[in-house]
This record gives C-alpha cells, sequence and structure tokens, in this order.
C-alpha cells in the first residue's frame, strides 16, 4: 500500500530524512518510532503530499504523491500531530467542513459526526466554538475529524499526545476496529512504546534520518537482547536527548532578527 | 463546487461572528471620511472643486474594501500558524479551488464591509448623485475586492511570520491606497507621481466608484472596468499559481 525507495529530503545543509527505504502491505498497522527530530513528521509530510522529497519515490496505492497528488489524496486521512482546526467554527462546522471537503455524502456525514461526537465525548459541546475548547478536547475533535471520512490509508502523527487514557483507549480501539473491518491501513508514530507494542503489526524505528531497525516487536526485542520494546528503542538509538532542529519558520524569524539590526 | 462553497461560507461566518472587530474596523475610515472630510472641506472648496465629503466618500469606501480584502488574503498566514491551513492542502479537492473559495469568501466579506461604510457615509452627509448607478457602485466594490483579494493570496501564499505581514502592510497595502488618489484629485499632479497613480490598480477602483456614486470620472468608465477585469484575472492566475506552490 505504501512503497518508499531511497527517499532523501534536504533542508539546505540539513538532512532530515536519509535514503530510506520501505513498504507497508495494504491493511497492515504500521509504526513508525523514532526520538525529536529523527525524521518522522517529514516522511509523513512527503508521503502526503505536503513536501516534494529531494529525490527517491514513493508510492501510495500505486501514485506518486508528488505528481498525481489530487489523487494521491483521495487514498488517505491523517491526523496531524500539532493543531490543525479552525478555532472560529464550531466543533460541528469543523466536522462538516472536513466532511465536504472529502465529499462525504450528506446524510452520511451528520451520522458519523454524531457517531463520532459521541465517541469522544463531545456531542455536548458541538455548537461551541473550537477557539474555547481546552487542549485535550481539542485533540478529541482532532482525532473524531480524521474518522470522519473512510480512507484507504491512515496516518496518525502522534495522535495521543496530551490525551487522557480513556480518549487514548477509545482511539486505539477505533484505530484496531477500522483495520480489521475496513482493512485501512495505518501508519502511526507514537513516543509512547506500551501502545506502539500492543497495536503495531510491525514497527521500523528511524534515528538521524535513517531507519535503523524494522520488524515486529518481537523481533526487535531478540536483535537488540532486551525485555522490552522501550528498551529494544533505547538499545537502538542511544540514550542521549535530542534536540529538535529548527523548522524552517524559526529559521526565517531569526533571519528577520538578524536583519533588524 | 461544494469545496467551493464551503470554504466560501466559512471566511462570510468567520466576519459575522467577529461583532467587536467589526466595529473596531469602522474607526480607521470614519476618521477619513470625518477629519478629512470636514477638515479639509473649506480648501477643496476655495479651490472650485465642490463638497470635499462628497468627493473622498468614495475613496473611503475604496480604502475600506482594499484592507479588508488584502488582509483576508494575507490572514493565509494565521491559518497557516494555527494549522488549518494543513486540514486544506491535504484535502483531495484541487488547490485550485480552495484558493477560489477562499478568495471569494475574502471578496465578499470585503464587500461587505464596503456597504457598511457606504451606509455610514449616508449618515455623515454623502448623497450619491444618481440612485440608478448605485448598483454599479456596488460592481465597482466587489471587483476593487476580487483584485486584492487575490492579491492578498498571492503575497500570504509566501509569508512565513507576522514580521512580514507588518512588511507588506506598510510597503505595499499603504502605497497602493495613498497612490490612488482616494483622498485627492489624479490630474495636475507632477509626472513622477502621476505615472505611479496610474500604476495602482485602485486608482481605477476609485475612479470607478466616483463614477458610479458622484458622476465624475477621470479616466471613463469603460477604461476603469475593463481595467480592473483584466487585473483581477491576472491576479487570479497569480495567485492561485503561488498557492498552488506552498509547502508546509
Amino acid at each position: 500500500m505504501i512503497q518508499v525507495q531511497n527517499l532523501v529530503k534536504k533542508f539546505g545543509d540539513f538532512t532530515a530524512v536519509n535514503d530510506i527505504s520501505f513498504a507497508v502491505p495494504k491493511g497492515e498497522i504500521f509504526a513508525f518510532l523514532g526520538p525529536n527530530g529523527a525524521g518522522k513528521t517529514t516522511t509523513i509530510k512527503m508521503l502526503t503530499t505536503l513536501l516534494p522529497p529531494t529525490s527517491g519515490s514513493l508510492e501510495l496505492n500505486g501514485l506518486d504523491p508528488t505528481r498525481q497528488a489530487n489523487q494521491v489524496r483521495q487514498q488517505f486521512g491523517i491526523v496531524f500531530q500539532d493543531p490543525s482546526l479552525d478555532g472560529d467554527l464550531t466543533a460541528a462546522e469543523n466536522l462538516q467542513l472536513h466532511g465536504v471537503l472529502y465529499s462525504v455524502p450528506r446524510k452520511l456525514r451528520h451520522e458519523r459526526a454524531e457517531m463520532l461526537l459521541k465517541l469522544f465525548e463531545l456531542w455536548d459541546r458541538k455548537d461551541t466554538l473550537v477557539k474555547k475548547f481546552s487542549g485535550g478536547m481539542k485533540r478529541r475533535l482532532e482525532i473524531a475529524r480524521g474518522f470522519l471520512h473512510t480512507p484507504r490509508i491512515l496516518f496518525l502523527d502522534e495522535p495521543t499526545l496530551g490525551l487522557d487514557p480513556q480518549s487514548r483507549n477509545q482511539l486505539w480501539a477505533h484505530v484496531k476496529r477500522l483495520n480489521e473491518s475496513e482493512q485501512v491501513t495505518v501508519f502511526l508514530t507514537t513516543h509512547y512504546m506500551e501502545e506502539a507494542d500492543r497495536v503495531a503489526h510491525r514497527i521500523a524505528v528511524i534515528d538521524h534520518g535513517k531507519i535503523v531497525a524494522i520488524g515486529t516487536s518481537e523481533e526487535l526485542r531478540q536483535r537488540t537482547n532486551t525485555e522490552s520494546l522501550e528498551d529494544a528503542f533505547l538499545a537502538l538509538t542511544g540514550t542521549t536527548i535530542r534536540d529538535e532542529t529548527a523548522s524552517s519558520s524559526d529559521q526565517l524569524r531569526q533571519m528577520a532578527q538578524m536583519w533588524r539590526r | 463546487m461544494q469545496a467551493i462553497f464551503i470554504l466560501w461560507l466559512r471566511e462570510v461566518k468567520k466576519y459575522t461572528r467577529s461583532r467587536a472587530q467589526i466595529v473596531a474596523s469602522l474607526g480607521q475610515p470614519l476618521l477619513y471620511l470625518l477629519v478629512l472630510g470636514f477638515g479639509l472641506g473649506p480648501v477643496f472648496q476655495k479651490a472650485g472643486y465642490g463638497s470635499y465629503l462628497q468627493f473622498v466618500a468614495p475613496g473611503v469606501i475604496g480604502m475600506t474594501v482594499l484592507f479588508t480584502s488584502a488582509f483576508s488574503g494575507i490572514a493565509l498566514l494565521f491559518d497557516r500558524q494555527f494549522g488549518f491551513l494543513k486540514e486544506t492542502l491535504v484535502a483531495p479537492v484541487p488547490r485550485i479551488r480552495i484558493m477560489i473559495g477562499r478568495t471569494l469568501g475574502g471578496a465578499t466579506v470585503a464587500t461587505l464591509q464596503g456597504t457598511l461604510i457606504f451606509v455610514v457615509c449616508m449618515i455623515a452627509g454623502f448623497r450619491p448623485t444618481r440612485l440608478a448607478l448605485v448598483p454599479l457602485g456596488f460592481l465597482f466594490m466587489a471587483l476593487i475586492a476580487i483584485v486584492f483579494a487575490a492579491l492578498g493570496t498571492a503575497i500570504g501564499s509566501g509569508l512565513q511570520d507576522m514580521q512580514g505581514m507588518q512588511l507588506i502592510m506598510n510597503f505595499l497595502v499603504l502605497p497602493i491606497f495613498f497612490l490612488s488618489g482616494a483622498l485627492y484629485r489624479l490630474d495636475n499632479l507632477p509626472r513622477v507621481l502621476s505615472v505611479f497613480t496610474r500604476l495602482d490598480p485602485l486608482s481605477y477602483g476609485v475612479d470607478g466608484l466616483r463614477g458610479a456614486l458622484i458622476g465624475t470620472s477621470q479616466f471613463g468608465m469603460a477604461t476603469n472596468l475593463a481595467a480592473l477585469a483584466c487585473i483581477a484575472v491576472a491576479l487570479l492566475v497569480f495567485g492561485a499559481w503561488r498557492f498552488s506552490k506552498i509547502e508546509i
């Protein structure tokens, strides 16, 4: 379903993704693990047509995100790592807007929105402006929105960041349900190893833009001679803490400051 | 079509919900209208040009439409910073439709705001000379709105932070306003200034508004319409191209 070959992404001198290759077959739940700044989000951005790769080839359901962007966008749904809601619209309006953009028929759109808002316990706040929501509620709405249409591939970029255990549980149960009943391929990143251990069929560990290991949780543990996935992860990526490199807008801000002096 | 409509609706809903902002946005045009209108009135009268309030009201309407529409385009920056832009960019909708929906929404909001100022001008004592031509005035408002909403989108597509926005406001939007003849007559100007005023799209918009509302036009209404329509098409194409190149 997802084919990545010799993928490279450079931002100036900095290589964010350095020659990675992997494949995810249809119906698999695939976890992409790595320390901060390892290149997880950059890879997702390239797969979801938001960034063009520097070199290498990508394929989603046989389509090329760089050349067939629109067809590719019909294949997937995504829950972003950082917020992407419109705060000046209500929860229900955010969902409806999403449904229209993804051409979900009107009736189904309303049914699904109701089901998901109830599932993530936002139904009684559906007419509240999103900017008045707490962080956790926004996150829940974001996830509910990601499930409004049924894509062939679902990207979840650290979906459980800032979620309470109840919502986390609902989220993974729902992901598993979708995966089993509709054969949705899932590509996820997370910092919670026990989550990856629980839901993912296969796991890739990425560090400094390179894939350092790929396999089932058991295979990774055997390879590193460790008891838990967390230990395996630490064995593979070391214990030093990484600084995330500045994003392009941070760099621009720095430039602007220099220029003003 | 549905996607264009829902994005248009989003802009309009956001406008009607921000009542405090609507009231606040009346401040600047009111200052121009009342302080300049009554302050420069006697001088204008002495020069033999008639009522300055009558003259400046179409200019103030044009200014309002310019500021509102340019800002709506540049507000793309906020969508980028608050993340909503990503949501529209990964959606299976051709980016041209997303751009058109946003731009038309911004243009609609600017036209509504212009209408509001038109009413305020009427309260301040402004009177259109021929009521039958007032609809033509609205056509010009809409054209100005589309031109600058598209220009704003083109610029907003490349903006990364607030400083850039300040730069655009000070070095592009304000000069467009001051060079447009919104505040003064465009005849008998120094040569260099005269060239610049003719390159300014808003000049044709303000002149068109004057033609429709107070019956005096310098360039001729056909020229005004043709110039604005051509610029609108060109900027829509340019804006769509810039928007399609956005990277997050």
